[in-house]
C-alpha cells in the first residue's frame, strides 16, 4: 500500500502523477474464507478492516452485488452527529462520532470530516420542549448539545429567516457543535484500501443467490453469481436488500424497504456554514465541498426497491428550504436519486446474531446509516468475531420487537436522517 | 408519481393515497393464546419482498376507503387494485413479466 503524505503527493506531483498504483487489490473469488461480508458499502468494508485491525483475522471476503460502494453510501447526504435520545441510541452514535474524529489518521486516506455543527431548528412549542429534552438528555450523558434562541441561530448561519411572520417562524435551535459531514465516497475507499491492505479479499459484480446450510441449520458459506463461496461466518450488511438476503436464510427481519431522495444544486459559492435540519417542515440541508447544496427529502411511503421516487417528496422540502433560506429561491437544482432504506418500527438499527447459527446482521439503518459508518462497522466486527454483541449493540437485538425492549427514536431519526 | 386505480374512484394522483404496508395480515382470532414469538410475527415482521407485493393504499383525499393492490416493488408497476375482502388474486406467468419489465 502506498502510504499518503505531504511529501508523497509532492513528489508525484511533479512527476506528473505518473505511478499510482491501484489502492485495493483486485480479485477473484477464493472457494473458501473464514468470514463472507455480504454489502460493500461502507458498513460491511468497515466490518472487514476492523475483523482485520482489532480482531486479527485476515480470511476475509466482502462480496458486493454491484459496484464497491455504489447504494446508500454514494446516495446519503453525509450528515454526522450523534444527538440521539436514548442512551442506547446516543452510546452507539457518539460510539461513531468519536471513531469519525480520528478516521483519516487511522486509515491515512482523507475522509473529509468537517465538524462544522449541525443545527435541528424548532417550531412549535412541542418543538421546543422535545429538543430541550435532547440537549438534556445528551448533556447527562456527556454528549455536547446546546439550545439556542432564534437570534443566537441566526447568529451561528445567517441566511436563517426568523421572521416571526413566515408560516412556521423559527423559535429557537439546538446545535451539536461536533457533529459534520465526511467525503461518502471516501469513507468507502479508505477501508477498502486499508482492508484488502491487511489481505481481505474485496469481491465487485457478485450478488448473493442462496446461503448455504450445514446439517444443524449452521452456516456454511453463500451461493452466488460467481460461484459457491464456503465460510464459518456471513455477516450481511446490505441496507435496503437485508430482508431478500436474509430471506435466503428464512430469517424475517421488521423491515421495510422505502426509497430516500436527495438532490443537489448547481454549485456555488461558499455559501452555508453549517448543516440544518427541521423535522417540523422538513427542511434539510447543507453545503458540499463542492459547493453544491446537498439537501435531503423525505421517504416514499410504500415499499419498493426501484431507488427512484415521487417528486412530490423532494418539492415539498424545497418548499421548506425556500421558507427558511429566501436566498436560496433563485438556486437550480442540478440533480436528484434515490437509496433504498430499510426501516424498523422503531428507527433503530439492528447489529446482532440472528436466529441462524454462524449468521450476523447489520441492518435496519433506514435513513440515517452514513453517520453509523464507523461505529457499526466496529461494533459488527466484534459481534461476528467474539460471536456475542459488545454492550455498546447488545440492545440492538431483531428479538427487542419480540421482547417489547423497543429504542424508539422516531422523533430522532424518522425525518431528521 | 404513481398513478393509482382506486376501485371505487377510478385513476388518481398518488398524492390522494396513503399507503398502509402489506395486506392480508390477519389478526390473530385469539390473541392471548399466541406465543410472544407469534404475537412479533403479526404485529412487526414483514415479507418486505423485491418483486410482487400485495399491499393496502387508502384513498385518504378521495372515497377515503381502504383497498388493496399487487405491484412490482422492482420497478412500482401496479399489476391490479382489488376490494377488501377479496382473496389475493392468483397471477399469471405473462403478467408477472409484464409488471417486473
Amino acid at each position: 500500500m502506498q502510504k499518503f503524505s505531504a511529501l508523497s503527493l509532492a513528489r508525484k506531483a511533479l512527476g506528473g502523477h505518473l505511478g499510482w498504483t491501484p489502492q485495493w487489490r483486485s480479485v477473484e473469488p477464493k472457494p473458501a474464507y473464514d468470514i463472507v461480508i455480504v454489502g460493500g458499502g461502507g458498513h460491511g468494508l468497515g466490518t472487514a478492516y476492523y475483523l482485520a485491525k482489532q480482531h486479527g483475522l485476515r480470511n476475509i471476503a466482502v462480496i458486493e452485488r454491484g459496484w464497491l460502494a455504489g447504494g446508500n453510501t454514494a446516495r446519503n447526504t453525509t450528515i454526522i452527529r450523534s444527538n440521539y435520545l436514548f442512551n442506547e441510541s446516543s452510546s452507539y452514535y457518539e460510539h461513531s462520532l468519536k471513531l469519525w474524529e480520528t478516521l483519516s489518521q487511522e486509515l491515512n486516506y482523507n475522509v473529509m470530516f468537517s465538524q462544522r455543527g449541525c443545527l435541528m431548528v424548532a417550531h412549535t412549542v412541542h418543538d421546543v420542549q422535545v429538543f430541550k429534552r435532547h440537549v438534556h438528555a445528551n448533556r447527562l450523558n456527556g454528549i455536547d448539545n446546546e439550545w439556542l434562541s432564534a437570534e443566537e441561530a441566526k447568529a451561528f448561519c445567517p441566511p436563517l429567516n426568523i421572521s416571526p411572520n413566515i408560516r412556521y417562524p423559527v423559535l429557537g435551535a439546538s446545535l451539536q457543535r461536533r457533529a459534520g459531514t465526511a467525503r461518502h465516497d471516501a469513507v468507502a475507499w479508505g477501508f477498502a484500501r486499508a482492508a484488502s491492505d491487511m489481505g481481505v479479499d474485496i469481491i465487485e459484480n457478485c450478488e448473493v443467490t442462496g446461503i448455504l446450510r450445514g446439517p444443524g441449520g449452521e452456516v456454511r458459506g453463500v451461493e452466488t453469481t460467481r460461484g459457491t463461496i464456503r465460510a464459518g461466518k456471513v455477516g450481511v450488511s446490505a441496507a435496503g436488500h437485508s430482508s431478500v438476503v436474509l430471506g435466503m436464510a428464512g430469517v424475517r427481519l421488521p423491515l421495510q424497504s422505502n426509497p430516500l431522495q436527495a438532490l443537489v444544486s448547481e454549485p456555488v459559492k461558499p455559501a452555508f456554514p453549517t448543516i440544518v435540519m427541521s423535522n417540523t417542515i422538513h427542511a434539510y440541508i447543507s453545503q458540499s465541498d463542492k459547493g453544491e447544496m446537498v439537501i435531503g427529502a423525505g421517504t416514499d411511503s410504500y415499499v419498493s426497491y426501484t431507488q427512484r421516487g415521487g417528486l412530490h417528496i423532494p418539492a415539498h422540502t424545497l418548499e421548506a428550504i425556500c421558507e427558511l433560506f429566501p436566498m436560496f429561491r433563485r438556486l437550480r437544482m442540478l440533480r436528484s436519486w434515490g437509496g433504498i432504506t430499510d426501516n424498523t418500527p422503531d428507527r433503530s438499527p439492528i447489529t446482532a446474531k440472528t436466529p441462524v447459527p454462524g449468521l450476523y446482521v447489520n441492518c435496519g439503518w433506514g435513513t440515517g446509516g452514513f453517520k453509523a459508518t464507523p461505529g457499526a462497522a466496529n461494533l459488527f466486527a466484534w459481534t461476528i468475531a467474539k460471536n456475542e454483541p459488545h454492550p455498546i449493540n447488545a440492545p440492538f437485538t431483531i428479538e427487542r420487537f419480540r421482547d417489547g425492549v423497543m429504542i424508539d427514536e422516531a422523533a430522532a431519526a424518522a425525518v431528521a436522517h | 408519481m404513481l398513478l393509482i386505480r382506486c376501485p371505487y374512484c377510478g385513476e388518481r394522483s398518488e398524492i390522494e393515497f396513503a399507503n398502509g404496508g402489506e395486506a392480508h395480515i390477519a389478526r390473530p382470532a385469539d390473541p392471548m393464546s399466541q406465543t410472544d414469538e407469534e404475537w412479533a410475527q403479526y404485529l412487526y415482521m414483514r415479507d418486505n419482498p423485491k418483486g410482487l407485493i400485495a399491499e393496502r393504499w387508502r384513498h385518504a383525499h378521495g372515497c377515503n376507503r381502504f383497498f388493496n393492490a399487487l405491484r412490482d416493488t422492482r420497478t412500482d408497476r401496479f399489476v391490479m387494485t382489488y376490494e377488501m375482502g377479496r382473496p389475493r388474486p392468483e397471477i399469471d406467468a405473462a403478467t408477472l413479466a409484464e409488471a417486473a419489465r
